[in-house]
């Protein structure tokens, strides 16, 4: 299967080399006819411009076994828990999770993997958990990818779930691409949005691509379970039913002692508001000019009533500030009551990860800086001047 | 020790832009790049090398044939030998096939003690192919690491959380995905610009790394990409200029208070 090229058709026009998103197309220089590379992923965003109709997909026939693919029943989540505290990620995936386990019509369980972490699962049947399954192992008490993947496949291998989804965070992505591998299935990273085609019971997966310039919708036809990774703050959290309850299942697996052992845990964030899940944020970019200007932030995040300090890429490379406040598509994905933008162009990669805010506001000296483009409140002047006048009229 | 460093060439997706009227990418003067990431694992393989004489660093590629610039760039900057995995049976590999793929010319070669990996490519953003080499080739993976130093056979990693990072003990041979503040990437040396410059890279098949072609491209790829569209295009609120910061500043604390924000 692949895109096939009709070279007798083909012109030459190069209209379709201009649209493919991987740069899988190219004119050959001998005749300027198109071919195409190992890039190509069969995506079809160049079959309509071509104007003679040189370019079609070839589909595979449908090689997997439908009987075996419907075995595969009820979507999970994966509940991250770190120190006997689930992380709100799950949460977040246990709301959209129910919205799609409604529709498909099937239970929607949480996978808890830890040891002696207390009463994790009480708050996973609160937040929407018909099922928890729960691994208690001393091989799983502090996370390494390699226990953590081993007792996620056995239990994917014995119950046969068709939807995995996980939070994209260190520990998510660290070891569920593993997992992937060794159940054969496919993992779609970072998805902004979920849905399903009942009939065909796939999971629709929609994600950025391209530092965040275009969306590319992605499923897996012929392979279960259908495995998916979701960064903090993109689904909100929905409110607990408080005394609801499911099933807990307690699962006894054998597992490998740990290859990777964790001499020393260090929290860095310990005096600072973690971006990740504050409700102000005030970021700092390229504007700032220089880490000492960052006080002036810590500033406004005080007269705001204690805002996380957030950072554009920018900011980081210079090396004003650590990665642990970056904010965009290499960064953390962020969605306070409210984003101050302070001297930040708005470049799509930092976009990406802090357009779902609710109110944001960008103070920037450039009248044409992209970021204007999604503030709710744009003011157009320099930061330094603003900023001091803003945290006077906070406070008064 | 020998270090294999798995690199990707990408566009450099900074310089990405929408034509907004058609609706589609701009890709005019677009560089393809060596990933940005990808020069902090090689940094770390070449400081790693600088520390323990005898370190041979090798780098590996999968792309179409002009991908063997960014093989030639490592080199540029120090590595010792280069393997690009070319053929048209990767066409349309997705992560999984990708790292079957590249797992299978690491395998074919000298045993590696360390593979290393940027911690994602800007392209496609997924960071899965890291471990789920690691997985094909059984050996240990650690994400996000922004520190290693090695003795005695085994390393000892940091690696970031969200909120902070862990100090990891871990035997060789692993893998890990190398974050942009473990290093200051070099740039390539005159001398190694020089070597790169006459090397010739020879293309390496699925067939001469033993693959199987049932695991390979497309057709063995799980997922499938069915659709590609632009994002929304964003719309701003209001926009105030012109006026005194003073002024400005009193108008949005007024504004977020009668909004009930503060």
């Amino acid at each position: 299967m692949g895109l096939k090229i009709d070279l007798d058709l083909c012109t030459g026009c190069g209209a379709c080399v201009a649209v493919c998103p991987f740069c899988a197309l190219a004119q050959r220089a001998a005749d300027g006819k198109v071919e195409v590379n190992e890039a190509c992923t069969a995506c079809g965003a160049c079959l309509e411009t071509c104007p003679v109709g040189a370019l079609s997909m070839e589909v595979a026939e449908k090689k997997a076994d439908a009987a075996a693919l419907d075995a595969f029943r009820g979507l999970w989540v994966f509940a991250e828990q770190r120190g006997g505290k689930v992380q709100e990620v799950a949460y977040e995936l246990l709301g959209e999770g129910r919205v799609l386990a409604d529709k498909l019509g099937v239970e929607l369980c949480a996978v808890l993997l830890g040891h002696q972490i207390g009463n994790c699962a009480a708050t996973l049947f609160e937040h929407g958990a018909d099922k928890v399954y729960v691994v208690d192992h001393p091989a799983l008490e502090k996370y390494t990818a390699e226990p953590y993947s081993e007792a996620m496949s056995a239990l994917i291998k014995k119950y046969k779930p068709e939807v995995v989804l996980a939070g994209a965070t260190s520990m998510g992505r660290g070891f569920i691409a593993r997992v992937a591998i060794q159940v054969n299935a496919g993992l779609t990273a970072d998805c902004t949005e979920l849905g399903v085609d009942v009939d065909k019971r796939l999971l629709l997966q929609t994600r950025p691509a391209f530092g965040g310039n275009i969306m590319a919708c992605i499923v897996c036809p012929d392979h279960r379970p259908q495995m998916a990774t979701v960064r903090p703050k993109v689904f909100k959290q929905p409110a607990p039913t408080a005394g609801r309850t499911g099933q807990l299942v307690a699962e006894k697996l054998d597992l490998k002692d740990p290859v990777v052992k964790v001499l020393e845990t260090v929290n860095a964030m310990q005096n600072e508001v973690n971006v990740a899940g504050a409700e102000f944020i005030v970021t700092g970019g390229r504007g700032v000019g220089g880490p000492e200007n960052f006080k002036l932030l810590a500033e406004l995040a005080e007269a705001l009533g204690g805002a996380a300090i957030g950072a554009s890429r920018a900011a980081v490379d210079a090396g004003w500030i650590s990665s642990f406040h970056q904010v965009g598509q290499t960064g953390k994905t962020v969605r306070p009551k409210i984003y101050v933008a302070c001297g930040v162009s708005g470049q799509i990669q930092h976009l990406v990860g802090m357009n779902s805010s609710d109110t944001i506001i960008a103070i920037n000296k450039d009248p044409d800086a992209p970021i204007f483009g999604v503030a709710d409140v744009g003011i157009v002047g320099d930061l330094f001047q603003v900023v001091p006048e803003l945290v006077k009229a906070l406070k008064k | 020790m020998h270090i294999v460093v798995c690199v990707k060439q990408v566009p450099n997706t900074t310089q990405v832009r929408i034509n907004p009227e058609t609706n589609t990418l701009v890709r005019d003067g677009v560089e393809s790049i060596l990933n940005p990431f990808d020069e902090n694992a090689l940094e770390m393989a070449l400081q790693l090398k600088e520390k323990h004489p005898g370190t041979k660093v090798t780098v590996l590629t999968m792309g179409p044939p002009q991908a063997a610039e960014v093989l030639k760039e490592a080199v540029g900057r120090g590595a010792d030998a280069v393997v690009l995995l070319c053929d048209r049976a990767f066409a349309g590999s997705d992560t999984w096939a990708t790292s079957y793929a590249l797992s299978t010319a690491i395998r074919k070669m000298e045993p590696a003690d360390l593979v290393l990996f940027g911690k994602q490519a800007i392209d496609g953003d997924t960071a899965q192919v890291g471990p789920g080499v690691a997985d094909w080739l059984g050996i240990p993976c650690v994400a996000y690491a922004r520190k290693i130093e090695v003795a005695d056979g085994k390393a000892v990693v940091e690696r970031n959380f969200e909120d902070g990072y862990e100090k990891l003990d871990v035997a060789l041979p692993c893998a890990l995905t190398v974050l942009k503040e473990a290093n200051v990437p070099r740039m390539a040396s005159l001398r190694g610009k020089m070597a790169a410059k006459k090397l010739v890279i020879a293309p390496m098949t699925a067939e001469a790394v033993g693959a199987d072609p049932a695991k390979l491209g497309l057709n063995a790829s799980p997922t499938r990409v069915v659709k590609i569209f632009s994002p929304p295009p964003k719309t701003g609120g209001v926009k105030w200029q012109g006026e005194e910061p003073a002024v400005l500043a009193q108008r949005l604390a007024d504004l977020l208070r009668e909004r009930k924000l503060i």
